[in-house]
């Protein structure tokens, strides 16, 4: 007999933290599977893809450095999710802030002033900021949904940066490659540990999951937009403006991703080319869920997220696995995290049990 | 009203209806527990109960909505389980909720075809429904559409769906909470001439002069179980209140209304058009609410009383800013956040996802509204004063829950309320707008809760209280005005006015009101 699926009194909490940790296992398990279908020996393909990326602390020092945009972008959009403000378009707010980031490092070349850097930092999160504002703008002045707005900005964005370095921006010495010219030292974030690519854009992601934290579980305006995600008539009862809201959610996602984008050309890559993302704005997404929302929770998932990208590619060099095996393992992640989820609310009940 | 209904109770017989040990648990609670009760042909029997005492539960059972966990059903002597609606309507049992589940873009004779087996001729039912309509004496026209029916209407097409199935039994819950005194009265009638035909009733309620009116045997339900039956017309409300509640009902005290405060609330011509198509509109609302009184606003529900709270409280704010006044301000721009800070109070009628976040504490449920209260600084939330305010007002107003850190949701809907109440008061608001004070609330949280309204007034407040509740009003209020299709008629003293004179005046008909108003009433 099948057991059946009854609803809890209330949701269980110990359920909603063991979630993220129960789809981590099963994600786990999914990939040695998975190794095995594709004819590898599970233990050493596991041994491949969780544990020869951290071996040593380069490997490690890489690890941060790739969870440094994920954790950024996360934050911002958990400030927006928990307000049930659904940005989708992270990937082309980095995009844009990766741009405007990158204009400034191209506009001031050759230029040492120690106030480049903050300067790039800002405009890239006032470029994302800018590309969030357009969904935010159409929501709260047409009500178009923002799920659609902000993604459909993505391919705009994309294209945007193609133009860019096909175009105006190509490097002239660049043997006709698609990228720009490769920055100037000033322009660059220092490195933080020698030997490695891990860069000052890790402390800048540290300082912001403390002000997010700040922001959503001290501050009162954390708190409104908390309500109006959980009740929006109690939000509307008590005075808390649902257009600020709106606002406040989209342009804390966008200016995230914005410093993620700039953190990301004027560290790791040093110019601007059309791959400047590697899909992190989409799978940030998935790090905020299973950060459960929370910043602390979001550096642990940022860290795993980033894990599965430095897995994969060590999948592709040593066990000839396509490199699509990242997706693979994210869309694993994220499908098992919505099944564990079910449990929060629901449990299984066997039949022929009283209770 | 005689009670000649009470005295030609049914003669002995096999029981129509025999439930013996009824038990129902759900995960978290037990909402039956042992309950018998045994209904005769003819009998109108009355369930009372506080809520949450269990009625609604028995009823479902017996309607085969849900299943009991323990416990037979006996039905005309034969041991039964319906097994969902449409079996326990083969065995003629019908049910009227309390909540309507009509159709509003169809036509009623659409509506009660959805509810009967099998394709009908619809010319044929409609002449059926006009025949039982006749009957019974529950005018209603089959072609009209049942969105542009009243409340009372609705109930009556509810009632004539069942009539059409000839039940034996009909469970009737609480249905008089939507209707005039005159509409009650003719529901009465109805009543009545089905029981002398050999049709029993269940009524549910927990209003006691209806019950004492209306029924022959009265079950008495507390926290599941049965702590009694009686004979009405052998009762008096007071003994019954006490086998409901298990005391005695407290009575408020009311010292005399102050004269001459300064006008805290004036609506001036207030006009607003609905967004909802099914809305009310408001039209040249007029009043004032002064320091020291309470004024009430009766009315059908549906006939306004939410566009109009929306518009005072701000939630919805209107285009010009004289028509509502708050304290001299002109605030019909302002949002709830400023008339707040204005001085204003504000409890809705939905406690939880309105007055209160569901999944929030209740010491972040004080920061809702009070967080004007020192409980910022610079933007960040002092979280000990939110958990001092919350403490203070769950001891002042004596809320049952586990302390400050409870989910709202994990309280009682009296318990919420008394919160919610008690977090408006302790902002010594100058002026205080109220909907449904008592809505779902025990007897004895209602009383407590009406009692905290009249201190509030006593010590200075303006305060407007909006319910469908007519006995409430008449107990708390210094004034009541009734509010009609959108259309207020003016405040009248309680001490010079009666029942029956605001039961005509929820029709729509005070002195001056312009005949052409088309009335959303119930009569």
């Amino acid at each position: 007999m099948l057991p059946r699926l009854e609803a809890r009194p209330e949701p269980s909490n110990a359920m909603r933290y063991a979630s993220p940790l129960l789809a981590v296992v099963l994600t786990l398990l999914g990939g040695l599977v998975i190794f095995a279908a594709l004819g590898k020996n599970p233990i050493e393909g596991f041994r491949v893809f969780f544990m020869n990326p951290l071996k040593d602390a380069y490997g490690v020092a890489e690890l941060f450095l790739k969870a440094t945009p994920l954790m950024l972008i996360a934050v911002g959009l958990a400030v927006g999710f928990r307000a049930n403000v659904w940005n989708i378009g992270a990937e082309g707010q980095y995009i844009v802030g990766a741009i405007a980031g990158g204009g400034v490092a191209l506009y001031f070349e050759g230029n040492t002033s120690p106030l480049l850097l903050p300067l790039m930092v800002v405009a890239g999160a006032i470029g994302g900021a800018l590309w969030a504002s357009i969904p935010a703008l159409l929501k709260t002045r047409f009500n178009a949904n923002e799920i659609l707005v902000s993604l459909m900005l993505v391919y705009i964005a994309q294209l945007g940066v193609s133009w860019l370095v096909h175009g105006p921006w190509k490097d002239p010495e660049g043997f006709n490659f698609p990228q720009t010219k490769m920055f100037h030292d000033a322009a660059l974030l220092p490195i933080l540990v020698e030997g490695t690519r891990l860069n000052a854009a890790f402390l800048v992601a540290l300082g912001f999951l403390v002000a997010g934290y700040v922001f959503m579980h001290r501050s009162f305006m954390g708190f409104q937009m908390q309500v109006a995600g959980q009740a929006e008539a109690a939000a509307r009862y008590a005075g808390f403006s649902a257009k600020r809201t709106i606002w406040t959610g989209l342009l804390a996602g966008g200016a995230m991703a914005g410093i993620a984008g700039m953190g990301e050309v004027s560290g790791a890559m040093g110019q601007l080319t059309e791959h400047v993302s590697n899909n992190y704005g989409f799978a940030a997404i998935i790090v905020a869920f299973v950060g459960r929302l929370n910043p602390v929770g979001i550096f642990f998932a940022s860290l795993l997220m980033a894990l599965l990208y430095l897995g994969g590619e060590q999948a592709q060099q040593y066990l000839n696995l396509p490199s699509s095996i990242s997706k693979v393992f994210q869309g694993m992640l994220l499908f098992f995290l919505l099944g564990a989820d079910v449990f929060v609310n629901y449990r299984l009940r066997w039949p022929g049990r009283k209770g | 009203m005689t009670k000649s209904a009470a005295t030609a109770a049914p003669a002995a017989g096999r029981p129509r209806l025999e439930m013996r040990g009824i038990r129902k648990v759900y995960p978290a609670v037990v909402a039956n527990d042992g309950i018998d009760l045994s209904v005769m042909p003819g009998e109108i029997h009355a369930v009372l109960g506080e809520n949450g005492a269990g009625k609604s539960t028995l009823m479902k059972i017996i309607y085969g909505v849900t299943r009991q966990t323990d416990g037979e059903m006996f039905w005309e002597g034969s041991a039964v389980t319906p097994e969902n609606p449409a079996h326990a309507r083969t065995l003629g049992i019908g049910m009227v909720f309390q909540h309507f589940s009509l159709f509003e873009t169809l036509t009623v004779v659409e509506n009660v075809s959805l509810a009967l087996p099998g394709s009908l001729d619809l010319d044929e039912l409609s002449r059926q429904i006009t025949s039982v309509s006749e009957r019974y004496g529950l005018p209603v026209d089959p072609r009209r559409l049942v969105h542009a029916l009243s409340v009372g209407e609705r109930q009556r097409v509810e009632i004539i769906r069942c009539l059409l199935q000839m039940p034996k039994l009909l469970i009737m819950d609480e249905p008089t909470s939507v209707l005039t005194p005159q509409a009650v009265r003719k529901l009465f009638d109805t009543l009545r001439q089905l029981a002398a035909e050999g049709c029993s009733i269940l009524y549910i309620s927990h209003k006691l002069d209806e019950i004492q009116e209306l029924c022959h045997t009265a079950t008495v339900l507390r926290a599941g179980k049965v702590t009694g039956t009686c004979i009405p017309a052998q009762e008096t409300p007071k003994s019954m209140a006490r086998m409901m509640i298990g005391k005695d009902l407290p009575v408020p005290q009311h010292g005399a209304p102050a004269e001459g405060g300064e006008v805290r609330l004036r609506l001036a011509g207030l006009s607003h058009a609905s967004d909802d198509p099914f809305g009310t509109d408001l039209q040249d609302i007029h009043l004032e609410v002064h320091s020291g009184e309470i004024v009430g606003i009766a009315g059908v529900s549906g006939n306004g009383q939410q566009e109009l709270l929306y518009a005072v409280s701000g939630e919805e704010p209107l285009a010009e800013k004289f028509p509502v006044q708050i304290l001299d301000a002109e605030a019909g721009r302002m949002r709830p956040g400023r008339r707040r800070r204005l001085g204003m109070g504000f409890v809705p009628e939905e406690r939880l996802g309105r007055g209160a976040v569901p999944r929030m504490t209740l010491a972040e449920n004080a920061l809702l509204t009070a967080h004007r209260r020192g409980m910022l600084k610079g933007g960040l939330i002092d979280f000990k004063a939110m958990a001092a305010f919350a403490r203070e007002c769950i001891d002042k107003y004596n809320v049952k829950c586990g302390g400050p850190k409870a989910e709202a949701r994990s309280l009682s809907g009296g318990n919420l309320q008394k919160y919610i109440m008690g977090r408006e008061i302790l902002q010594q608001p100058k002026l205080l707008v109220v909907a449904q004070p008592t809505w779902g609330v025990d007897v004895g949280a209602a009383a407590f809760i009406r009692q905290a309204l009249i201190d509030l007034r006593t010590a200075g407040t303006a305060i407007l209280v909006i319910s469908e509740e007519l006995d409430e009003l008449f107990e708390i209020c210094d004034r009541i005005a009734v509010i009609a299709n959108g259309r207020l008629s003016p405040a009248k003293r309680t001490a010079d006015t009666n029942v029956e004179e605001i039961g005509v005046w929820m029709s729509g008909m005070w002195p001056g009101a312009s005949a052409d108003s088309e009335v959303r009433h119930a009569a």
